[in-house]
């Protein structure tokens, strides 16, 4: 089964999860005075959720005709090794230890980890360059959000 | 009218009001640039230094010049990076992205600018002539035509579904609309679908969903693909120029946009948004076949259309704000903040009473627009330089931004994790060939969409509104017809193509 089909079932699970939800679960917290209303908070999830059931079954089994010419698409998911895989993982994992540490280690720790780190994941040797460009990149955007736009960012770890 | 100009004329021209459209111009270009920050919130910055200058008509200036500067250097980051950091500008990276990898960043730009100086002129013109009379248009508009003018708006998902994937097109929108429905809708007060998270309580955040859509996943295949990054030569200047041929073709759908895309804006609640995906569905539709294929994949038309539409209707979301003092966007609720804080009352009055605020305000956005165009142009060169940044520092910078973006908007570590989250979920929909464009119209209509509709029902008790309004029923046609039409144009082609007779 191509990739578009498992995806299609995966959103036709999320739609009979989110339509039970709507369908089952959500009147029964509803206030009385609020029955007598034309329209509920439920209404429009339960149109939706069958909307969805309706399409990915569509696509699930394959009900519309597929274009005959075969697009030559950006990246071949079937060969997924062939790229550099291990280097996109990584970075999505850099993000995710950013997102962390940004509150306990402050900005400009995590900032200036984050940007020298990924760049030498994607190959970037020259550290005498990299380092000073990516503690003046953070301290500028620093100054710019927190100094002239006013928007709070900690720039230093919570224990200082 | 011709004396209000005059007056206008005689306040925009002083020297420190000059000073006041470029400095804003330049603020707004700058700070727009970086995705998350939107007209909205570089308005409400600027509000502070607008106050303390005390003379009302400098401060609208003032404003004025941020909120078109803002607009365009917003459109920038969706060009060049693909994270369009406004809704607004979203249509705008549909086809301005693929122009800038193709190496034609200078010339993205250069037409951007320059339909958005067309559509803010025009509708600057248009909001001298018409704005009295547009007022009463305005408020013939109800909940029941906003949430038919919704649905036309939806109805642009057709011009993103190619022979086949109809149905992936339709199932992205519904997504989009279910996803919309997370969180404390305004209208029942009651949280649905959130799970019991707090942090979805407040629904998803709209900056985070674009930048997890487009630029997240254009990073990743950046990274995953090295080959795609050779931009070749597109900081080059003489990939500015414009063509004869090109200018030709833009010019119809610069005149179109401008007029369409201020009439939307006028209606309040409808702006820049709408006018943009519309704008983007109009021109897509008008196309001859050929043109056709190019939208999505860098059309100059495709890229003309939205920033045209999306400029036009900024000029025109003035009309209800300055005749009737009914604030018809975020943007221009804020403005009238400003106006009051400095103590002027828009409405129906304000036209007799501080004429030279209103025609001053009206020249001003035409010289802003001016000088937006002329200090812009020669940056062009410059701004697309960014795409030769190499691509070890350029992806992580762009990564960064991304986060940037939504967590200055939220303040929220979680929120980056959820950035990640779906931006996982839309490459891996993206290998899929799924349409990520409809996911993301759907989430910025399904609120309003569903807002104005059980309002409607709520009036009508049922929903016999769609019978009772006329107009409601007119645009739930033209929707009808925006989706039927394409389909069918499709079939009969490909009918023809088998060789079955046309019968005609």
């Amino acid at each position: 089964m191509a990739l578009d089909r498992w995806i299609s079932w995966i959103i036709l699970c999320i739609a009979l999860a989110y339509g039970y939800a709507a369908f089952f679960t959500m009147d029964q917290l509803l206030p009385p005075f609020m029955q007598r209303n034309p329209i509920w908070p439920s209404t429009f999830p339960k149109v939706l959720s069958v909307l969805a059931v309706v399409t990915s079954l569509i696509i699930l089994l394959g009900l519309e005709k597929p274009s005959g010419e075969e697009k030559t698409p950006d990246i071949d998911y079937r060969r997924l090794g062939d790229y550099n895989i291990g280097q996109a993982l990584m970075l999505l994992g850099m993000m995710v230890v950013y997102a962390l540490t940004l509150r306990p280690l402050g900005f400009f720790i995590s900032t200036i980890g984050f940007i020298t780190i990924s760049a030498i994941i994607l190959g970037e040797r020259k550290l005498y360059v990299l380092i000073p460009v990516s503690a003046v990149a953070t301290f500028v955007i620093w100054y710019l959000v927190e100094q002239v736009l006013g928007i709070f960012l900690r720039p230093l770890p919570i224990f200082f | 009218m011709i004396e209000g100009l005059l007056i206008g004329l005689e306040t925009a021209f002083s020297l420190q009001n000059l000073l006041m459209v470029i400095g804003g111009c330049l603020i707004g270009t700058f700070i727009g640039m970086l995705p998350g920050l939107g007209p909205m919130s570089i308005i409400a910055i600027m509000i502070p230094v607008a106050i303390t200058l005390g003379d009302p008509a400098a401060a609208l200036i003032l404003l004025a010049g941020v909120y078109y500067g803002a607009i365009f250097g917003g459109s920038t980051s969706s060009i060049l990076l693909n994270a369009p950091g406004v809704a607004g500008t979203v249509a705008t990276s549909f086809d301005g992205y693929p122009m800038a990898r193709a190496g034609m960043a200078g010339k993205a730009l250069t037409i951007a600018a320059i339909s958005s100086f067309a559509g803010g002129t025009v509708g600057a013109i248009l909001l001298m002539v018409f704005a009295p009379a547009l007022s009463s248009v305005a408020l013939l508009f109800h909940s029941a035509e906003y949430f038919a003018l919704m649905v036309v708006g939806l109805s642009a998902i057709a011009a993103f579904a190619g022979t086949g994937q109809v149905a992936k097109a339709l199932l992205m929108t519904i997504l989009g609309l279910i996803m919309a429905t997370v969180g404390e809708g305004a209208l029942f007060n009651m949280p649905r679908f959130t799970m019991g998270l707090m942090d979805l309580q407040s629904g998803f955040s709209f900056i985070t969903l674009a930048m997890a859509i487009f630029a997240l996943p254009e990073a990743l295949f950046l990274v995953m693909n090295p080959a795609r990054s050779a931009q070749g030569d597109s900081g080059k200047i003489e990939n500015l120029r414009i063509s004869k041929k090109e200018a030709r073709a833009i010019a119809p759908v610069i005149g179109r946009q401008s007029i369409q895309g201020f009439f939307i804006g006028v209606l309040p609640g409808a702006g820049a948004t709408i006018a943009s995906f519309l704008g983007y569905a109009v021109e897509r539709n008008l196309a001859s076949e050929e043109e056709r294929k190019e939208f999505g994949h860098g059309s100059i038309k495709g890229l003309s259309a939205p920033e045209t539409a999306n400029n036009a209707a900024c000029t025109g979301s003035f009309v209800p704000l300055l005749t009737l003092g009914i604030p018809g966007s975020g943007t221009t609720a804020i403005l009238l903040g400003a106006l009051i804080a400095l103590n002027v009352n828009p409405g129906p009055r304000l036209m007799v009473d501080e004429p030279q605020i209103f025609w001053a305000v009206i020249i001003s956005m035409y010289i802003g627009n001016l000088i937006l165009l002329i200090l812009n142009l020669p940056l062009i060169p410059y701004i697309a330089k960014i795409l030769a940044i190499p691509r070890n520092y350029l992806i992580p910078f762009i990564l960064f931004f991304t986060m940037m973006g939504s967590y200055i908007g939220q303040n929220n570590a979680t929120e980056l994790l959820i950035l990640v989250g779906f931006g996982i979920c839309a490459t891996v929909l993206r290998f899929a060939d799924y349409p990520l464009a409809p996911l993301l119209i759907g989430f910025i209509l399904g609120r309003m969409l569903e807002d104005n509709f059980s309002r409607s029902m709520q009036l009508y008790d049922g929903v016999a509104f769609v019978l009772e309004r006329p107009m409601t029923l007119g645009l739930l046609v033209l929707a009808g017809l925006l989706v039927i039409v394409p389909s069918y144009r499709a079939r009969r082609a490909k009918a023809r193509a088998a060789g079955v007779a046309d019968g005609d």
